[in-house]
């Protein structure tokens, strides 16, 4: 492989090992869980990011084959990471946030955490007047 | 429309078939019929999930959006590193910010929340109950308007391009 193929992967594996290190150290540092979970978010965008460029170009440069197991995994995490940390959002606000802490929604309803969709209760109340009759 | 039937989406017959391909990295006509065979049942088999899907107007647009939050990721993880790294946390104000959205489809919806929390330092954490506002989290600003105005001009304005 030639030498500056090796600086490029090099300088790219060296960013995302640092952003992964500041992504992890976050996790230690910041206080409550909302603020944690910026943490993670960094980790899969440049930390894991810069991982499958060097590893793109590792292959592409050095091994001139083209891999698009990378864009494959880019495109996998990107679908699956904002997922998971709007279940840890959503499970933490409903046990630990009450609504009067949270900016109001400025409509009829409030945070779906908290409230029904429209619709839902007029629904619940025809239920309960069924199941009341039979 | 026999065609219709047999590709009810054309565009995810055509996604299959390619992550197919990637995910062997061979290119050969074997694979390329299997990956071809795999993008036809599958939207057979799954057409019932997705009764009024989204249309895409600007197929260019996409591209020009994944570029601005590639960009942004980038520019926004600098950034966050530096708040870990340099701010104790006493001085870390943390907001939530209420972003009432024009969008309206499911699928624009989930894109923006997706984007809004891939570009680190805000999370969306939940929406209103109708679907018509995004509660985010935003880990040090001190200007919460202005976040509000980044992700309304810079993202959902173009979502809107894109989806309606």
């Amino acid at each position: 492989m030639e030498m500056y193929t090796e600086i490029l992967v090099s300088f790219f594996l060296v960013v995302a090992g640092i952003f992964g290190l500041v992504g992890s150290f976050g996790m230690l540092k910041l206080t409550d869980t909302m603020q944690r979970l910026h943490a993670p978010t960094k980790a899969t965008t440049l930390g894991v990011g810069g991982v499958l460029i060097a590893s793109m170009l590792y292959f592409g440069l050095g091994k001139a084959q083209v891999s698009f197991h990378e864009l494959l995994i880019t495109i996998f995490l990107f679908l699956t990471a904002p997922v998971t940390a709007n279940f840890i959002a959503k499970t933490y606000m409903a046990r630990n946030i009450k609504p009067e802490e949270l900016p109001a929604s400025e409509r009829e309803y409030g945070w779906a955490v908290y409230d029904d969709p429209p619709g839902r209760a007029e629904e619940d109340f025809h239920e309960r007047e069924r199941k009341g009759r039979n | 429309m026999a065609l219709k039937r047999i590709f009810p989406h054309p565009l995810l017959t055509l996604v299959l078939t390619f992550v197919w391909l990637a995910l062997v990295s061979t290119v050969t006509l074997g694979n390329l019929i299997l990956g071809f065979a795999v993008g036809i049942v599958v939207p057979l088999l799954t057409a019932p999930y997705w009764p009024d899907r989204a249309k895409i107007h600007y197929p260019f647009r996409v591209i020009e959006y994944a570029l601005i939050v590639l960009w942004d990721i980038v520019v926004a993880n600098v950034e966050v590193a530096l708040i870990i790294l340099f701010k104790r946390n006493a001085n870390i104000r943390s907001h939530f910010i209420c972003v009432p959205l024009e969008l309206t489809s499911p699928e624009a919806i989930t894109v923006l929340a997706g984007t809004i929390t891939m570009t680190p330092g805000t999370v969306s954490a939940t929406l209103a109950a109708d679907g018509q506002a995004i509660l985010v989290h935003c880990l040090h600003t001190d200007d919460p308007d202005g976040v509000r105005a980044q992700i309304k001009n810079r993202y959902e304005r173009r979502l809107k391009e894109i989806f309606q």
